[in-house]
């Protein structure tokens, strides 16, 4: 069955009450047959029914061995890090999110673990960058900020014959788009507050691995530090998840209009799209992602940061939050507020300019966000 | 409390264009999202909270006479409404182009709520006759004991229904499209008839969804939706909505608040966020539905089609004319298959979960004779309109590839 039957079928299938949209789970326990002998669910930080069916819809559109449900997507990223130990060394991208730097930079860094940033668009920044302890590359599939595409698998056939594992993060680009273990990853992960979630209104992060093997490490170190998602969040993620595809090829295309429409603008200095044909991974991205890009647009203005200020303060539709991916567009400029974890000269580095603006594009008429962009951005 | 929705029209603007400050006519995919919420909420938010509470607190008596004097805008007690009814009461107004939207525990309270507030003993209503078998039960085993009369008449025969008025009669009742038979009616007659007789007119457009008509436009008095169906949209909620003016809909909210069919705040919750997609939701059931419909009319097996996309609709100009799409429900007859045989085919479909209700993002597939007739003798049945081969197929958002290659086995079988 194609992908938008499954996101709506698999793991909602019909218990002993019929009920089309199952019950939601918030037992924290359950009763065991016996002293020793245990159920299919006991204690609820092991799992329970309801986070067990998401977590069979998320396994089944990643085309992954299994997938594990947590309670942020920073807590998906921390399990995933959990995987290495003190003298690992771990390659990232320079372009990711300021979460992610800050977790790899202040956190593991308290447990001697080395962090080296590439720009990982180039796949050879990465085979460079190896060291005998390299145990993780972790990329985002489509880079935060700067909108950079790594090319997958020719990241895959350097990380894999190493015995390193490739992360990638792609809250960016949801599976209804592109699946990165088809790709050659071997854990992908999503802040599925994100575009999974859809609405804006449940926190939830996602790990979905390759092979059983490497699912039921990760199952061990996520039940032993218990990051995990709640009944009514697990029922709110599956419930958005049922309109995923529909909703990413809509704000997908909205997205290409209002980016096309930006590359036009005169007070607007540079456009990062990837279905844009100025961007410089416009056919990588035309490769594996086919006609859909993504609902995330950063641009510069031509003004300075009071400018920028401005302008992000200004729109009417567009929510000044930060955040992304959901059905209400928002708007923020990187270097205050989603990146402003970084080092200032690690934004420096990896180009990240005070005059930078992120677009998240949600649901609204294409014509609408238009009309509040022009207003915003004036003359 | 302020909408950020404006409702006056400009097209988008070219990059070019000097940034006018025209007034923008909001989109049903924006109004979706954002219509009838505060643009800041509580804690800077973007979603609203769920407000549980049963009861509201003041902090002085005066504070309670000042609410009294003034007739301010404040919650009090839960069974008046509570603030996540509100939002979703101003969304689905603003989607139906409504003054005023009441929301009841689900669709048949809805009805019954407006029709207790309009309707006193000696007075008289008239339904057209394809309508949904629990509004027709309600109104002749129940409204009758308190002295209301019901009259039905054919479905679409504006003469009889003219007839069937008399001075005692109040309200003109019916669906479009009707349920099973997807039958449209034309507004303008029965809005035109409804002015000229002096009666309310009443629209249960569940099926249609404000996405696809919208019949206050056409001066009708109230708009009904169970909006279990497409608003809710996600088969996981009961509810129902009654859209009109304000003027009209007053005595309706004070005696739902005395009768106290009202909505849970999480349920709300979900309304609201089922709302969020219903614009796109809405695009998605009504190719699907199009695509499933010219499917089953050209197959073998296949008596009949009853839906208002195909032009061998009976109402198909009225439908192309007066609506923006057809919606997910289909309904059709199989050729020389006795009950049992129906069913058969229904079991045989994988795809679609056999229940009552419709207007979710999973298919559903039901007989209406088994499902919602099982107890009617054969010529009731007949006259009501339903065939023991007759099937409804209520179409999700799935891909139409899979919903039509799953139909086609399952009518391969036997």
């Amino acid at each position: 069955m194609k992908f938008r039957t499954r996101a709506i079928h698999v793991g909602s299938e019909p218990d002993e009450t019929g009920a089309v949209i199952p019950p939601i789970y918030l037992a924290t326990t359950f009763i065991q047959p016996g002293a020793g002998e245990w159920g299919t669910f006991d204690y609820s930080r092991s799992g329970s029914p309801t986070r067990a069916r998401v977590e069979k819809v998320l396994a089944d559109l990643e085309g992954a061995a299994g997938a594990l449900a947590f309670s942020s997507g920073m807590a998906a990223t921390h399990c995933a890090m959990m995987l290495l130990e003190a003298g690992s060394h771990v390659i990232a991208s320079n372009d990711i999110y300021g979460g992610t730097y800050r977790l790899l930079h202040k956190i593991c860094s308290r447990n001697q673990i080395e962090v080296s940033l590439v720009p990982a668009h180039d796949a050879e920044s990465i085979a460079d960058a190896i060291r005998p302890n390299t145990k993780m590359v972790w990329i985002e599939s489509i880079g935060n900020p700067l909108i950079t595409i790594p090319d997958i698998p020719a990241i895959a056939s350097i990380t894999r014959p190493a015995g390193i594992l490739l992360g990638v993060d792609s809250t960016f680009v949801p599976p209804a788009i592109l699946r990165p273990i088809e790709l050659g990853a071997d854990i992908v992960m999503h802040s599925a507050t994100k575009l999974l979630g859809g609405h804006s209104d449940c926190l939830a992060g996602v790990l979905a691995a390759r092979d059983r093997q490497l699912h039921d490490r990760l199952y061990y170190t996520q039940n032993a530090t218990g990051a995990v998602l709640g009944g009514l969040e697990s029922f709110l993620l599956h419930r958005g998840i049922k309109t995923l595809s529909l909703r990413v090829r809509e704000q997908s295309s909205t997205a290409l209009r209002i980016a096309q429409w930006l590359e036009q603008h005169p007070r607007v200095r540079r456009v990062l799209y990837p279905g844009l044909a100025s961007h410089p991974q416009h056919a990588r991205a035309r490769n594996y992602m086919g006609d859909q890009f993504g609902t995330i647009i950063s641009f510069e203005l031509t003004g300075d940061i009071a400018e920028t200020k401005r302008v992000c303060s200004a729109t009417k539709l567009f929510g000044l939050a930060v955040s992304l991916g959901a059905v209400e567009s928002l708007i923020e400029q990187p270097a205050t507020m989603s990146h402003a974890s970084y080092d200032s000269a690690a934004r420096a580095a990896a180009g990240i300019s005070d005059s930078l603006i992120r677009l998240s594009v949600g649901l609204e008429d294409a014509d609408d966000l238009i009309a509040d962009l022009d207003q915003a951005i004036g003359s | 409390m302020h909408d950020s929705i404006t409702v006056d029209s400009k097209p988008a603007p070219t990059p070019n264009q000097s940034s006018s400050q025209q007034p923008h006519r909001a989109g049903p995919s924006t109004v979706s999202v954002h219509a009838g919420e505060a643009r800041q909420k509580p804690n800077d938010a973007i979603t609203d909270s769920i407000c549980c509470s049963s009861t509201y607190t003041f902090d002085s008596t005066q504070s309670i006479l000042d609410y009294i004097h003034e007739k301010q805008d404040r919650e009090e007690y839960g069974r008046y409404g509570n603030p996540n009814e509100k939002v979703v009461e101003r969304k689905l107004a603003a989607l139906d182009g409504a003054e005023d939207a009441i929301l009841y525990s689900s669709g048949m309270a809805a009805i019954v709520g407006l029709l207790m507030t309009k309707l006193n003993a000696g007075d008289e209503i008239v339904f057209f006759d394809e309508c949904y078998h629990r509004s027709r039960e309600f109104c002749f085993k129940h409204l009758s004991r308190f002295g209301v009369v019901t009259h039905q008449v054919k479905t679409g025969d504006f003469d009889a229904m003219n007839a069937a008025i008399n001075d005692r009669t109040k309200m003109i009742v019916s669906e479009s499209p009707t349920n099973p038979h997807l039958t449209v009616v034309d507004l303008e007659q029965f809005v035109a008839l409804g002015k000229e007789r002096g009666v309310e007119t009443l629209i249960d457009a569940t099926l249609a969804s404000p996405f696809n008509i919208q019949p206050l436009e056409y001066g009708v008095d109230y708009v009904w939706h169970s909006a279990t169906k497409y608003l809710g949209g996600h088969n996981d909620l009961l509810a129902g909505v009654i859209s009109g003016s304000k003027e009209k809909l007053e005595p309706v909210r004070k005696l739902r608040g005395i009768l106290g069919c009202i909505n849970a705040p999480h349920n709300m919750y979900l309304l609201e966020r089922g709302l969020k997609t219903f614009a796109l939701r809405m695009q998605r059931h009504n190719e699907n539905g199009q695509r499933v419909a010219e499917f089953l009319a050209s197959h073998p097996r296949v008596e009949h089609v009853y839906y208002p996309g195909l032009p061998s609709h009976p109402t198909h100009a009225i439908a192309k004319r007066t609506m923006k799409g057809f919606g997910g429900l289909i309904t059709f007859l199989v050729r020389d298959a006795d009950w049992r045989q129906t069913g058969s085919i229904i079991d045989a479909c994988r795809i679609p979960r056999i229940g009552p209700s419709l207007g979710g993002v999973e298919s559903l597939i039901e007989q209406p004779m088994v499902m919602s007739y099982f107890d009617y003798a054969p010529e009731q049945r007949a006259k009501f309109g339903i065939a023991d081969n007759m099937i409804r197929m209520s179409c999700g958002i799935e891909d139409a590839d899979d919903l039509i290659a799953d139909l086609e086995q399952a009518l391969s079988q036997s």
